[in-house]
């Protein structure tokens, strides 16, 4: 990014997108420590992840994991959920391209 | 087998056919007797390929959305777009994705696009192969999950908000634990809306939806609305009349009447909305 003295401006989307990380943030405040600290690590390399790997210009895709988060964010904030937690599933290679 | 006995059935009903034409005129009010009839004049050619070009989008591999294209023999096909759909899925592209339950139009589950009219898989015909391709494309104007599966959270916190349940001021001790009657004549008045079954089919076809999803209630919403302000049962219709008069809420609602137009059950919702217009003029 080099040394700038304005701030970045930034777009409408990538807002949104702080927002929501921000969002995340708040709600895991509201969990227990323990908790807290794994929904923060697991958001945090979400969206790093989705950061690097999704290209900036597909409008498409980047509102579609917006709208995603917003789903998963409004679940979080209910009292009743108390944390976050993920598993890696990995597809066995079939025979068949169509899969 | 069973295509060789269909076979000889129109043969033998070709040679009669001043006696097939009057048992014909006979029958015409049996409608399914009608079109087995014109199913069997088909079953004489071998095949009758039709092709679909469906919207697929799979947001676990970015790309732009496109429209495939599925070649489908419509003599081992059922009649119906979603018995293309389920054949499709079965025997050629596993990935398609669609939500479908009953295959009997009572769910509301398979509302889709169907070559630019909304309506349910289950309940519309496959258009005759000679009719060209048949584009299906998720419902217009709502967010895509995967291919044909619309996100339906905003539309369900709509027919949330008109509070869709019976509301009472009568403290329940004073009906002795009785159902609450009803006349004929007030059960009547539900004719028409009951029968919605929420498939989202009205409300998407609607321009005024499309541009105020948010704030427009939508036709679907508001046939439920006045679903509960008609029901001689509830004792809120007040309440429920002041919380939709709202210059977005109901009176987005320019007649433009694609809602009737679209109702896979026949109803009319822009009929209902302008009951509860009505409603609101009167003191």
């Amino acid at each position: 990014m080099g040394p700038s003295s304005a701030p970045r401006r930034l777009s409408g989307m990538q807002k949104q997108v702080l927002s929501l990380y921000r969002g995340f943030l708040r709600a895991a405040r509201t969990k227990s420590a323990e908790d807290r600290q794994r929904i923060e690590s697991l958001v945090s390399i979400e969206f790093r992840r989705n950061a690097k790997e999704v290209d900036r210009k597909n409008f498409l895709y980047v509102e579609y994991l917006l709208r995603r988060g917003k789903k998963q964010l409004d679940q979080l904030r209910s009292p009743d959920i108390v944390g976050l937690s993920a598993t890696n599933v990995s597809f066995s290679q079939t025979k068949d391209p169509t899969h | 087998m069973a295509t060789g006995l269909i076979r000889r059935a129109i043969a033998s009903a070709s040679s009669r056919s001043t006696a097939a034409s009057l048992r014909y005129v006979c029958v015409r009010t049996m409608a399914s007797e009608a079109q087995a009839q014109q199913v069997d004049l088909k079953a004489r050619d071998k095949t009758d390929v039709k092709t679909f070009s469906i919207y697929r989008w799979n947001p676990d591999n970015p790309k732009k959305p496109e429209l495939k294209e599925y070649e489908i023999d419509l003599k081992d096909c059922g009649p119906m777009v979603l018995d293309a759909l389920i054949k499709i899925k079965n025997e050629m592209d596993p990935t398609l994705t669609f939500r479908r339950s009953c295959r009997e139009g009572i769910c509301g589950s398979c509302a889709m696009n169907i070559d630019g009219c909304n309506g349910l898989a289950c309940l519309t015909k496959i258009a005759p192969s000679e009719a060209g391709a048949t584009m299906i494309t998720p419902l217009p104007h709502m967010f895509v999950i995967k291919d044909l599966v619309v996100d339906m959270t905003n539309f369900y916190n709509q027919y949330k908000s008109i509070e869709p349940w019976l509301k009472r001021k009568t403290p329940a001790a004073e009906l002795d634990g009785k159902e609450i009657r009803q006349s004929k004549k007030d059960r009547a008045k539900l004719d028409g809306m009951y029968e919605c079954i929420l498939c989202a089919c009205c409300s998407t076809s609607c321009p005024s939806y499309w541009w105020n999803p948010e704030s427009y209630l939508g036709p679907a919403a508001l046939l439920h609305a006045n679903r509960w302000i008609s029901d001689s049962r509830d004792e809120y219709t007040k309440e429920r009349l002041d919380a939709i008069n709202d210059e977005f809420k109901l009176y987005r609602c320019h007649t433009i009447l694609n809602c009737a137009r679209a109702c896979p059950k026949g109803l009319n919702p822009g009929k209902q909305i302008q009951h509860i217009k009505q409603l609101q003029l009167k003191p």
